[in-house]
C-alpha cells in the first residue's frame, strides 16, 4: 500500500537519493560499524545442544487490548500501579495522605462560613452542615478521579512509552486512589448522620445505590476518555480543572434543591440543563439517602427545604444508562486514539 | 490480516507487511497554526519509520537487527513488544514477550530499587509469588546491593540499566528482545549480560538483538536482518547463500572503500 508513497520518504530524501549521497550514507555506515564494531564483547554460544523450547500458546498480539474489562483482570498489576500513584503524590510531602483530608476540611469551612451563616443556609435548611459535607464528599471523588485521571496518562509517560501494559490501567488505578482518599471522609459522613440520628426506607435505599452508581460510572468514563485526549492536546487538563471548580457551584450541596426546584416554571430550559449533570442527580440522590434520613429521623423530613425533584429515581435510573453508554463510548474512542500515544509522549 | 497457511506452531514471531507511519507535527499552539496556514506551510508532515516488512521467526532462534541510526530498529522492536501497533499489516507473537526498549526501562524516579522492581516484574508477566522467588536472583544479578532500597533517582546510569536487564532476564520469557539498552554499561557487565543471554539462547528462547557491534552480532545471532530506511533490505536467511558476514558485508556497504583513515582518525578522537 505504501509502494506509492516511495519518494517521501525523508530519510530518503536526505541520504539515499544520488549515488554521491549513497556513497556518503555509506561512509557513514562504515565509520559506526568502526567505532562500534568493539562497543560490545563477543561472547561465544554455550556448549552442548540447544533446547527445543515448546511454547504452548497462541501467535496473538503483542498489544494489550483488553480493555477496561482486561484492566480489572489484572488485579495485581493494578494494585501495584496504585501504590505508584500514592507515592508519587505524596514523595517530598511534609503531610502526605492529609492532604486529602484538609483540603476538603477547608472548603467545608469556608462553605459552612459563607454560604450556612452569611448566607443563613443554616437557618433555612435543616441539619445544613450534613447536606453540605454529603455534597463535598462525591463532588471530591468525582473531581479527583477526573482531574487525575485526565492527567494520569500523561504523568505515567516514562511507562507508556517503553513497557506494554494496558493503558487504560492509569486512569482506572486513579479512580481507585481516589477512592482511596474519599472513603475516610465518607465513613466520617456516615458516623455524623448516625450520631444525628439516621433512618432510611426502601425509597432511599435505591437512590443511595443509584447515586454512587452514577458518579463512579459518569467519573471513569471522563477520566477516561480526557486522559488519552490530554495527550494531544494538552489544554484539556486546564479546561477539566475548570469545569471541576465549577462543579462545586452546579450541585446542591452548599444550597438545597428547593432554591432550584422554583426555577422550573419560569425558566424551564436553564432548569433542564442543570438537571442534566449527573454529577448534580448523583448528589440529589445521594442527599436523598444520607440528608433526608437524618431529616426524617429528626422530624424535620416534610420541611419546606427537603424537596426533591419530581420523578427521582426515574431520571436517576436513565441518567445511569446514559452514563454507562459513555463509558462505551469512551473506550471506543481512547481504543483509537491509543494507537498513536506512545509518539506522542 | 488473511493468512491462507496457518503459521505452524514453532513460529515465533510473524511481521507481515508492517508499515508504521509518526506524524511530526510542526505546529502546536492555535497562533502557530493560524500563522502557518496563512502562509501556506504544512502544519504536520507524516514520516514513514517502517514500510512493508515481512518476516517470520521460528522459536528458539537468534536474531541480529542492524542498521544506521533512524533506521526503524527500535521501532519494530517495539511493535514486536508491544508498545506500539502496525497501522498496516500485522505483528503476532507467540508467549511471553520481554525486553528492553531503550535506556531504563519504565522506572519511575521517586520509587526505590525494590518498588520498582516488583512493579517492572509485573508489567513483564511475573506474578507476586515468582517475583519473590526470584526476587534474590534478580538483585544478586544486578549487584546493586545496599541501592535496593534507595530511590531510583539516586541510582548512577549503569545501575540503572543493570537493574532493568536484570529483571528482564530473569522473566523466563519465550521471546527475549535486547534494544542497545548494555551500552551505558561497563565492559565486566556487558560481558555477563551476553554471558546470560548465551544461557538463555542456549535454553531455546527466541532472541532479537539490536547492535552496531558486528563481532558481538557474529558470535550471539544465527540470522541478521538489516534494515535501511525502514525497509528490509537484507534478511539472510531469505536471501541465497546469505549468511550473518554477508549481512554485515551489506550494512558496510563493502563496494567502496576509500575512507579508511577518516574512520581511524574519528576512532582515535573517541578513544
Amino acid at each position: 500500500m505504501s509502494n506509492d508513497q516511495d519518494q517521501q520518504h525523508p530519510l530518503q530524501k536526505e541520504r539515499i537519493l544520488s549515488r554521491g549521497d549513497r556513497k556518503r550514507a555509506a561512509q557513514r555506515a562504515r565509520q559506526q560499524a568502526k567505532r562500534k564494531a568493539d562497543s560490545m564483547p563477543a561472547v561465544d554460544a554455550m556448549d552442548g545442544p540447544v533446547k527445543t523450547r515448546v511454547v504452548d500458546a497462541e501467535l496473538v498480539s503483542p498489544a494489550p487490548n483488553g480493555g477496561l474489562i482486561g484492566v480489572l483482570r489484572e488485579g495485581y498489576l493494578l494494585r501495584l500501579i496504585v501504590r505508584r500513584q500514592l507515592a508519587r503524590m505524596y514523595s517530598a510531602s511534609l503531610l502526605g495522605l492529609m492532604w486529602s483530608y484538609i483540603q476538603p476540611a477547608i472548603r467545608f469551612t469556608v462553605y459552612y462560613f459563607v454560604f450556612g451563616v452569611l448566607l443563613n443556609f443554616h437557618k433555612n435548611v435543616p441539619n445544613f452542615a450534613i447536606h453540605l459535607f454529603c455534597g463535598i464528599v462525591f463532588v471530591h471523588y468525582f473531581s479527583e478521579t477526573f482531574g487525575g485521571g485526565t492527567r494520569s496518562i500523561w504523568m505515567n509517560r516514562a511507562l507508556v512509552k517503553k513497557m506494554a501494559l494496558p493503558r487504560e490501567i492509569f486512569p482506572v488505578s486513579q479512580a481507585i486512589v481516589a477512592l482511596i482518599h474519599t472513603f475516610p471522609q465518607l465513613v466520617l459522613l456516615v458516623f455524623f448522620c448516625l450520631v444525628s440520628g439516621w433512618t432510611t426506607d426502601l425509597t432511599g435505599i435505591v437512590s443511595g445505590v443509584l447515586g454512587l452508581l452514577i458518579v463512579v460510572t459518569f467519573a471513569v468514563a471522563l477520566a477516561l476518555l480526557f486522559s488519552a485526549i490530554n495527550v494531544y492536546y494538552r489544554d484539556f487538563q486546564n479546561i477539566v480543572g475548570t469545569i471541576n471548580q465549577f462543579m462545586h457551584f452546579m450541585v446542591p450541596m452548599m444550597y438545597p434543591f428547593s432554591r432550584v426546584a422554583g426555577y422550573a416554571d419560569t425558566h424551564p430550559v436553564l432548569y433542564q440543563l442543570y438537571m442534566a449533570n449527573p454529577v448534580c442527580n448523583a448528589v440529589i440522590l445521594l442527599q436523598r439517602f444520607f440528608w433526608q434520613g437524618v431529616n426524617v429521623a429528626n422530624g424535620q423530613g416534610d420541611s419546606k427545604a427537603a424537596v426533591f425533584p419530581p420523578h427521582m429515581l426515574e431520571r436517576g435510573v436513565i441518567t445511569l444508562g446514559a452514563c454507562l453508554v459513555l463509558l462505551v463510548v469512551a473506550q471506543r474512542i481512547f481504543t483509537r486514539l491509543e494507537n498513536k500515544l506512545p509518539e506522542r509522549l | 490480516m488473511n493468512t491462507p497457511v496457518a503459521p505452524p506452531a514453532t513460529t515465533s514471531i510473524v511481521v507481515e507487511d508492517v508499515c508504521k507511519t509518526f506524524t511530526l507535527q510542526y505546529h502546536r499552539t492555535l497562533k502557530q497554526i493560524a500563522v502557518a496556514t496563512a502562509r501556506r506551510l504544512p502544519l504536520s508532515e507524516t514520516f514513514q519509520a517502517l514500510s512493508d516488512v515481512s518476516f517470520t521467526v521460528e522459536q528458539g532462534e537468534s536474531v541480529g537487527l542492524m542498521g544506521l541510526n533512524g533506521s526503524g530498529k527500535s521501532t519494530l522492536l517495539k511493535l514486536i513488544n508491544g508498545v506500539m501497533r502496525p497501522e498496516v499489516g500485522t505483528v503476532l507473537t507467540r508467549g511471553r514477550v520481554a525486553g528492553l526498549i531503550a535506556t531504563g526501562a519504565g522506572f519511575h524516579p521517586q520509587l526505590t530499587g525494590r518498588e520498582n522492581l516488583f512493579l517492572n516484574a509485573a508489567i513483564l508477566g511475573m506474578g507476586e509469588a515468582e517475583t519473590k522467588r526470584k526476587f534474590d536472583e534478580i538483585v544478586a544479578f544486578a549487584n546493586i546491593g545496599r541501592f535496593l532500597d534507595t530511590p531510583v533517582s539516586h541510582y548512577s546510569s549503569g545501575m540503572y540499566s543493570r537493574l532493568g536487564f536484570s529483571i528482564a532476564v530473569h522473566v523466563d520469557a519465550d521471546i527475549f528482545l535486547a534494544d542497545e539498552v548494555l551500552a551505558v554499561g561497563d565492559r565486566p557487565f556487558k560481558r555477563k549480560c551476553l554471558k546470560k543471554m548465551q544461557e538463555i539462547r542456549a535454553e531455546g528462547t527466541t532472541i532479537f538483538y539490536v547492535s552496531h557491534a558486528t563481532a558481538s552480532v557474529r558470535s550471539m545471532c544465527d540470522r541478521v536482518l538489516v534494515l535501511e530506511a525502514g525497509r528490509l533490505m537484507y534478511d539472510s536467511k531469505t536471501t541465497p547463500d546469505g549468511s550473518v558476514d554477508g549481512a554485515i558485508r551489506f550494512l558496510h556497504y563493502d563496494d567502496e572503500s576509500d575512507d579508511e583513515e577518516q574512520a581511524d582518525e574519528e576512532l582515535g578522537s573517541e578513544v
